[in-house]
């Protein structure tokens, strides 16, 4: 059995084979995990100094001569890499006195550091399975970003105390700017917010709990759903991007819901991480420095703080050390034309725009493929797993160390 | 998905009731139940003022013929590998209780739907409840679908 690394879900029951290279047969994996898996083959990076191709040790001494001339590196990424790597690379950026963040810090970090310092109650996806009978996915859509949410955990399968299922024990609620692909399957809990009317819908919300008449939303639908939350035993958020952009500094308003919903009855958190130990970076960060993401090492204590967020470094920076991301694709065009503009080092084992912008290129295995490693789940859970494709690719974690050792 | 009435309207409409059904609605209906054939309407294939009505007919009906014994479609195009399908289907429930019916993928080979390389295939289907005669209208794959990617004809 394999473990996909293709997203947060870390799927565990993946049977694939390979022949002569190539991925044959594989069972049991969605559509994107297919894809990931079938990343192996093709777009691989190669050692490059300045677009040109050379051996890894060059490659790696670069690096490390680039990072040690420098007078505030940043290293970002580390969503995409296991614990291992990460923790490497934690002792590289004190060494360095660094400035360290990942993709959470602008996507789940504060609902993240609610979460793990205990604000907001959470659960394992396993104990959704069980006891869940309500599901509300806000501002997210498994369907597209973890095709098999639904069936593992949240909707479909039968659990200890959920025996009947999506038939009649579990309900599933969408709030959505769109109808999503999930939306379509339970379009009679479909609620559409307007882009950003998120904490209306909240305040909404809360006032049909306390029984007043809410403002915002067909009000006969919202007494609906207010009825409907106060009949739930067990039920569930999972918040995704869409939410979290949406309420930015208003999560106290969440906070306030959820305090209200678990005075009624038990409602948990599982927040919809994209990357497949995004969570796992947040955990490792907290136990090392009291801080989930946004560090900054220089002077040797570690710092935190908006100035230190990957948004801000890029500009204020002399050096970036990528990993596992491509921030030139996804982060907004004046962080990435900032980004492109320093000595870059991108250590990925794919082809990207930012490895294409990058000054040194360091190829590295796929982990859950070519590499082991352990990863935590968006629950939390911590998974271990075996490289299942022979390789001569370091790993992550080999290659962080080497650097280190070269400076 | 094709319906009745829009196989009606490629039909002649004239009741003449050489495939021996009695009416052209009946010989749409039948069509769709997979229970005749195009050709056994006689005058749409003869006569030649029905030429362009056969071409349609026969291109909407291409994807019915093609269909599997209990009338499952299935747009690999379409299929995100969700498995929402193989863990809502009854059967592979029945037949994976430790597997299927709690989220897992199957593993044995009684199962109906499973996914492989990434997409939903079809096995077994004589295990299927909308097999045969006596079939019971079970859409459990369909409606769990988000992508529309099942369909029954």
């Amino acid at each position: 059995m394999a473990i996909c690394t293709g997203c947060s879900l870390l799927c565990e029951d993946i049977v694939a084979t390979y022949e002569n290279g190539a991925l044959t047969h594989v069972k049991n994996l969605c559509r994107k995990g297919h894809g990931h898996f079938q990343a192996a083959f093709t777009e691989r990076t190669v050692p490059m100094i300045d677009g040109e191709q050379v051996t890894l040790d060059r490659a790696i001494a670069k690096a490390a001569e680039i990072l040690k001339s420098a007078k505030s590196p940043l290293l970002y990424g580390w969503s995409n890499s296991t614990l291992e790597a990460q923790a490497a690379g934690i002792k590289l950026a004190e060494k360095l006195g660094a400035t360290m963040d990942d993709t959470s810090s602008f996507c789940q970090g504060i609902l993240m550091e609610r979460i793990l310092s205990g604000k907001i109650p959470s659960c394992t996806l396993d104990d959704v399975r069980n006891y869940a009978d309500t599901s509300i996915f806000w501002g997210s859509d498994p369907s597209s970003s973890h095709p098999r949410h639904l069936s593992r955990f949240s909707y479909y399968p039968r659990g200890e105390k959920r025996q009947k299922s999506y038939e009649e024990e579990r309900t599933c609620i969408v709030v959505d700017v769109r109808k999503s692909a999930t939306a379509r399957l339970c379009s009679n809990y479909y609620f559409r917010v307007a882009p950003g009317g998120d904490a209306q819908f909240m305040e909404a919300i809360l006032a049909v709990l306390e029984g007043k008449i809410p403002k915002v939303g067909d009000k006969k639908k919202m007494i609906e759903l207010g009825s409907h939350l106060k009949k739930t035993k067990w039920g569930v958020i999972f918040p995704g991007p869409g939410m979290i952009d949406s309420l930015q500094d208003k999560m106290e308003l969440f906070e306030r819901l959820l305090a209200k919903l678990n005075e009624i009855t038990t409602f948990k958190v599982i927040p919809m991480v994209g990357h497949y130990n995004m969570r796992g970076f947040n955990e490792l960060m907290l136990e090392k420095t009291g801080f989930i993401n946004r560090v900054s090492f220089k002077g040797g204590a570690a710092a935190h703080g908006p100035e230190h967020s990957a948004l801000v470094a890029a500009k204020t920076c002399d050096a970036a050390l990528v990993i596992g991301s491509d921030p030139l694709s996804a982060l907004p065009f004046c962080t990435a034309h900032a980004l492109a503009r320093l000595p870059l080092i991108a250590i990925d084992p794919r082809r990207s725009l930012t490895t294409d912008a990058a000054k040194v290129v360091i190829p590295s295995a796929i982990s859950g493929l070519e590499a082991g490693g352990t990863a935590v789940r968006m629950d939390g859970v911590k998974i271990k797993f075996e490289p299942i494709i022979d390789t001569n690719l370091l790993s992550d974690e080999q290659i962080l160390t080497r650097i280190m050792e070269a400076i | 998905m094709v319906g009745a009435m829009e196989i009606y309207m490629l039909l002649p409409k004239t009741n003449c009731k050489k495939c021996g059904l009695p009416t052209c609605m009946a010989f749409a209906v039948g069509l769709l139940g997979r229970e005749k054939k195009v050709d056994e309407c006689t005058p749409l294939i003869e006569e030649k003022k029905y030429e362009a009505k056969l071409k349609k007919l026969r291109e909407v009906m291409a994807p019915i013929e093609n269909a599997s014994e209990t009338g499952l479609i299935i747009h690999p195009e379409r299929c995100f590998g969700c498995g929402n399908c193989v863990v809502a289907c009854p059967v592979n429930v029945a037949a994976e209780p430790t597997r299927s019916a709690v989220g897992l993928g199957p593993e044995s080979e009684k199962v109906i739907l499973r996914v492989e390389d990434g997409v939903v295939v079809a096995n077994n289907l004589k295990e299927c409840r909308r097999f045969g005669p006596n079939k019971t209208l079970c859409n459990a794959c369909t409606a769990t679908c988000p992508s529309k990617a099942i369909e029954f004809v």
